[in-house]
Parts: structure tokens; C-alpha cells; sequence
């Protein structure tokens, strides 16, 4: 079952590679993503499997779900916008197959309770995004794809050396080689390692997937990557890689905080954390250009996240935070890339009165936005109280420079959002000839699902999300 | 086993050959000198890896070494030869950092290798513990040779001369599982970014391969 999810995303792949009509592509690419989520849903309802390579936990599997989700909704919202991407015949096959083969990856990253086979599919996820971020061939795809590549290489190229130099600590102690990559195995002899060895594994794993969950400073190939590529990616970017790779940073902190006198990777994550959102709350302000805002405000929200979770109990409301972030923000990415399309610019200032022009639209992009900038009724509110609160035991000083950040990132996207949604009206750009403006239904459908189940999730908090988090908590321990 | 033991001397030759070579890329300002080096660099691991083979008893290492002899000594150099030839860059390489710069801070990154390594492989074996130093030193030099490079050909010998100091680390780990995937995997990265430079027409669009043409690109939209 658990293979399934990985195995059926590379099959479906190799026939859209295959396959010539775009359209047809388009829609076996969205069912083959519906079947993925189906597929996710039914690793929680079916018997829980046993654990070889590949492992199910408290804190895998609610990432699994919302990235079989968000993979089904990109894929529905891909194929109304079909048209507009306006893709030459090769690309389209290399976008919707690369599609998969991300989906596929990014399922196996979260599965593998082997640290090599996470890295691998790490990468395979990394190239995959590259050649859907290329896929326009203009300068400034090429630009952002070029950077993404050079920059995210060299964060994998430092997290597969952190990867040996923890093997290498771990050889002394395993008398079975071929467990060396185990994250389970690891952590049970990581206690009696050579704390040298694992600090510096700590401090590569940290930058090099740190680079891939753009966290600052490492992060400046993102912006481009979501500005340049097709909205579906900038939300499975935004929405799921960022994810696993932070998902990776905390699986290798749970090896190496079990050792007393390594170096504990949790007060380098704090600074990165706080160093993206404060950076991301000052560079809010400065954004004309609607996609490279919610790029920053990724960066933003990943800080957050791992703020929450470098901190003591802060990892439940971690949880909450990426979940819901993923939620949020790709549904404002569906929201932004049908207002792009219908006002011909990415420019903010080009998209202003959404709320009175395409009322449906415009009210989903508002809620979306707000749900970002920390308002109720979504579940970001409830995870960045809950930080205030583990930060002021933690700290106090922590929560002033929590709570300055918090404030001007919200305040920078309530900005944005009076100006996209209430600005005075701005004309739709001519409908181009031959492609139908037609299809609203695959972006208004994904949009208002994802922030019903947000809300959804905010208002289970106590029940069912509540213990989900909690296992999730557990696993970190 | 230490200093006077063949494997041990063998093994550190080849590490360090690996290390000098480093120094040439980071020196070396024309391209075609600067492709010889990583193809000697990529050599002297395959024969590393082999080495490593022979001495820990290990038949995987075989492979990974003759994957190391065939892509990365032969067949990627003669790839990046051909496309330097096909956009006539026989010159020298425009640098960032200055050679005498660039020395300085190679040397100042490989003595913090060493000192960062040394005492923290304690526990280990003193090959094991040597020989992380020498790759963590490739590491640090080829992310520097990419920081020193503004031209894209540049970028990708540093990213692969990076590649090859992993690679080194990873044969010195006695029956590490998985070695060949993930060398075959990190040589795919590699790959990739070769076929980018090709296909992406880099040169057809900027008419040349000075990455510092795509910074006109950067930024919001105007």
C-alpha cells in the first residue's frame, strides 16, 4: 500500500510521457493525482502496515495527506489553465510527466525510513520541479530555473555529505552494515556515536535541506521558482516541497538530539527560522509582482514553522502551521494564477478590485489571504498563538521579535489583500483567440475546497486533528 | 593500520592528488585547462574508489569506481569539451575572485576541514578520519571554485568537483548500503545540469555563458 503511493505516480508518468494529446494528458494527469489522494486516504483507514524500508508515523502521515490533496487539486487546477500556459507539444508531456514523477517523489521522501532513499528521492523531487520551473523557456524561466538548480544542488550535494559523516558515526556501533542508513536504526545507537561526527552531520543536513525548504539565507531561489514557472507548481513548490524538506531537517534532529553532547540542531533552526520571518515580513512590504509575494510569504510561514518546531512542545502547533499553510497557500496560488490569466499581468497593482469584478474569485483570494496573515476562521491563527505561548515560556525576548514579525508580515499581506481584492476595479485583459475562458469550475472548485477544509480543520482542533498532531508530536520526541 | 602501510599510503595519495586537484580548478582561468582538471580529479577517485575496493574487500566499490573512471574522467569532460569547442570558449574564464584571493581563502577553507575533521573522527580509524578531512576539504574548495566562477561552465565543474569529495567520503565508510545508488544518483545531478547547459540554450538566448547576462532577468518584473 505504502509502495503504491509511490509506484503509482512513476507509472502513470512514464504513460504521460508517452502520450501526445495535451489535453488527454491533462485530465489522466489530474485522475492519476485523484488516485493518489485515494490512495493516502487509505493509509489511514486501512491496517497499519508494517515497517521495512518504507515507514508510517504520527508525523509522515498527515504530510502524506495534504500532499496527496494538494497534488489532486494542482492537477484539477493544471488542467483549467491548460490553455493559458500555452505549452509547445514536448513540454506538455515533460510537464505533466515530471508532475507525477514529483508526486511520486515527494510521497517516497516522506515514506523512507532510509536516510539514503529520502535523499535520493529528494532529488529526483528537486530535478523534477527544475524541469517544470524551465518549462516556458523564457529568459526569466530559464534565470529562476538555472538558480534553482545551482543553489538546491549544492544544498543536496551538502546533505548527502551529512548523510555519510552520519553513517560514518553510526559504523562503530551497527554490527549490520546494511541497516547504516536507517533512521530508526540510527536512533537507537545514536546516544553511544561520536558526538564530533554528529555535529558536523547536524550542521550539513541542516544547511543542505535547509537550502531546499528555503529557509533564509538560503533561500532566494524561491521567489523565482514560484514567480516563473506554471501556478500549479509554484503551488506544489510552496505547498509540498518546502515540506518535505523541512520534514527531513526534523527527521535527522530526532537522530541527533538523542546524543547529549552533539551539538543540537535546534537552536540553529530557531535562527533560521527567525531570520526567514523577519527577513519575509520586511520583504512582504516591497512586492509589486502577486506570485513573487506569496513566494515571500512561504518563506515567511516556513520560518514559522521551524521556529515552532525548534522550541520546546512546539512541535504539535509546527504540524498545524504546515498543514495549514500548505492549505492556504496554494489555494491563494490557484486563486492568483486565474486572476494572472484573466488580467492578462502579474503585477499587483494590474489585478486591483478582484472582489467586485469576479466576486467568487476575489472572495476566495481575500479569505486565502487572510487565513495567511494569521486571521480566523483557519487554522494559522490557531498555531501562531500556541507558538506565542511556547515561545514566552521559552523565552520572553523571543516573543517580542515573534510577535514584531508576526505583525508586519500580516499587516504587509492585509495590504496586499486590500489592494488585489477592494483597489478600484482593473479590465480583464482580452480573451485570447481560440482558448476558451471558460473551465472556472477547476479553479473556484479547488480554491473554496481547500479553505472549507482549513476551516475544517481549525474547528476539529480538539477533536480528531487535535490527537493527529499529537502522535505527530510524539514521534519528534 | 597508519602511515607506512601500503593501503594507507596508497589511499592517501590518491585523496590527496584529489585535493591538489582541487587547487587547479581554483587557479586555473582557461576552460579548457579547467575541464582537464575535474577530468583528473574524476579519475583519481574512480582509481580511489577501486583502491578502497581492493583494500576493504568490498566488490560494489568496484563499480561505483569504474562508473567514477568512465563518466567522470572520460565521458562528462569530453561532453563539456565538445559544447566549449561547438561556442569557441578557448579563452580564459572571467573570475569573480581573484587568483591570489582565491588561494588564500582555498587554503584557509582546507585547514578548517582539517581542523573541523581531525579531532571529531576521533573515535574512528585514522584512514577513516584522514580521508573525511580530504573530502571535506573537496567540498568546501569546489563550492568555492563555484562562488569564484562567474560563468555557468564554471559553476557546473564546482558543483561536480563537489560531488566527487562526497563520493570520496562515502568509500571510505567501511560497507556503507546503498553506495552505488546514491553515487549513480549524485551522478545523475551532475548529468542534469550538463544537459541543462545544452538544452536550455543558455548561449542561443544570452550568446554566452556568463551567468551574470541572466541577472537582467532577476527581480520583480518590470
Amino acid at each position: 500500500m505504502m509502495a503504491a503511493l509511490v509506484l503509482f505516480p512513476w507509472a502513470a508518468a512514464l504513460l504521460l510521457a508517452l502520450l501526445p494529446g495535451q489535453r488527454l494528458s491533462a485530465r489522466l494527469n489530474a485522475a492519476a493525482s485523484v488516485v493518489g489522494l485515494v490512495l493516502a486516504v487509505g493509509l489511514v483507514l486501512g491496517p497499519e502496515p508494517a515497517a521495512g524500508l518504507l515507514h508510517l508515523d504520527g508525523l509522515n502521515l498527515p504530510l502524506l495527506l495534504i500532499g496527496g490533496f494538494i497534488g489532486a487539486t494542482a492537477s484539477v487546477y493544471s488542467l483549467g489553465a491548460i490553455h493559458a500556459e500555452a505549452f509547445p507539444p514536448w513540454a506538455g508531456r515533460a510537464y505533466h510527466a515530471a508532475f507525477q514523477i514529483f508526486l511520486g517523489a515527494q510521497s517516497l521522501a516522506l515514506l523512507s525510513d532510509n536516510l539514503g532513499v529520502m535523499w535520493v528521492a529528494i532529488e529526483i523531487a528537486t530535478l523534477a520541479s527544475v524541469l517544470m520551473v524551465a518549462v516556458h523557456r523564457t529568459p526569466s524561466a530559464i534565470e529562476a530555473a538555472w538558480k534553482f538548480f545551482v543553489l538546491a544542488g549544492v544544498g543536496i550535494a551538502l546533505a548527502l555529505f551529512g548523510t555519510i559523516v552520519l553513517a560514518m558515526a553510526a559504523r562503530p556501533l551497527l554490527a549490520d552494515p546494511e541497516s547504516l542508513l536507517s533512521i530508526s536504526a540510527l536512533r537507537a545507537v545514536a546516544a553511544g556515536a561520536d558526538p564530533g561526527l554528529l555535529s558536523l552531520a547536524a550542521v550539513m543536513l541542516l544547511v543542505g535541506y535547509g537550502t531546499k525548504a528555503g529557509l533564509v539565507p538560503l533561500h532566494s531561489w524561491l521567489p523565482d521558482a514560484d514567480a516563473e514557472g506554471p501556478t500549479a507548481i509554484s503551488a506544489v513548490l510552496s505547498g509540498l516541497l518546502l515540506n518535505a524538506a523541512l520534514h527531513a531537517i526534523l527527521r535527522v534532529g530526532s537522530i541527533i538530539g538523542l546524543n547529549a553532547e552533539a551539538i543540537s540542531p535546534a537552536p540553529f533552526l530557531l535562527v533560521l527560522g527567525l531570520a526567514s520571518l523577519l527577513l519575509a515580513s520586511l520583504a512582504l512590504w516591497r512586492r509589486r509582482d502577486a506570485r513573487r509575494l506569496f513566494a515571500w510569504s512561504s518563506i515567511e510561514h516556513i520560518g514559522i514553522a521551524a521556529i515552532c518546531f525548534s522550541l520546546p512542545g512546539g512541535a504539535a502547533p509546527g504540524m498545524l502551521h504546515l498543514i495549514g499553510h500548505s492549505l492556504l497557500k496554494s489555494a491563494v496560488f490557484y486563486a492568483v494564477g486565474r486572476a494572472i490569466i484573466l488580467k492578462g499581468s502579474q503585477k499587483i497593482a494590474d489585478i486591483s478590485g478582484l472582489a467586485t469584478s469576479h466576486p467568487a474569485l476575489g472572495w476566495g483570494l481575500l479569505l486565502g489571504i487572510a487565513g495567511l496573515a494569521g486571521l480566523p476562521p483557519f487554522p494559522l491563527l490557531m498555531s501562531e498563538i500556541r507558538l506565542l505561548v511556547v515561545a514566552a515560556i521559552f523565552n520572553p525576548w523571543l516573543l517580542i521579535l515573534l510577535l514584531l514579525g508576526l505583525f508586519t508580515a500580516g499587516a504587509a499581506l492585509v495590504t496586499a489583500l486590500t489592494k488585489l481584492c477592494w483597489g478600484p476595479e482593473t479590465p480583464d485583459a482580452p480573451a485570447p483567440a481560440g482558448a476558451p475562458m471558460a473551465g472556472g469550475w477547476t479553479v473556484l472548485g479547488p480554491v473554496w475546497l481547500h479553505l472549507a477544509v482549513a476551516a475544517l480543520l481549525a474547528v476539529g482542533l480538539p477533536g480528531p486533528m487535535g490527537r493527529m498532531l499529537a502522535a505527530a508530536a510524539g514521534v519528534l520526541q | 593500520m597508519g602511515f607506512g602501510h601500503i593501503p594507507f599510503d596508497v589511499s592517501h595519495a590518491l585523496a590527496g592528488g584529489m585535493l591538489l586537484m582541487s587547487f587547479v580548478l581554483l587557479y586555473q582561468r582557461r576552460v579548457p585547462g579547467l575541464i582537464a582538471a575535474l577530468a583528473t580529479q574524476g579519475g583519481l577517485l574512480g582509481l580511489a574508489a577501486l583502491w578502497q575496493g581492493w583494500a576493504q574487500g568490498a566488490a560494489g566499490l568496484y563499480l561505483t569506481g569504474l562508473i567514477a573512471l568512465v563518466a567522470k574522467a572520460v565521458l562528462i569532460p569530453w561532453a563539456l569539451s565538445t559544447l566549449v569547442r561547438r561556442l569557441g570558449m578557448h579563452g580564459s574564464v572571467q573570475t569573480a575572485l581573484g587568483i591570489g584571493p582565491s588561494m588564500i581563502a582555498g587554503v584557509g577553507l582546507a585547514a578548517l576541514a582539517l581542523v573541523v575533521a581531525l579531532p571529531v573522527a576521533a573515535g574512528g580509524s585514522a584512514l577513516a578520519q584522514e580521508d573525511l578531512a580530504v573530502a571535506l576539504s573537496v567540498v568546501l574548495l569546489g563550492m568555492l571554485v563555484m562562488i569564484a566562477r562567474r560563468n555557468a561552465i564554471g559553476q557546473v565543474v564546482g558543483l561536480m568537483s563537489m560531488e566527487n569529495g562526497l563520493i570520496l567520503a562515502a568509500v571510505g565508510v567501511q560497507g556503507l548500503p546503498l553506495l552505488i545508488e546514491l553515487s549513480t544518483a549524485a551522478l545523475l545531478l551532475v548529468l542534469a545540469l550538463v544537459a541543462g547547459v545544452f538544452l536550455t540554450g543558455i548561449r542561443e538566448r544570452f550568446d554566452s555563458l556568463d551567468v551574470a547576462f541572466l541577472e537582467d532577468h532577476r527581480g520583480e518584473r518590470r
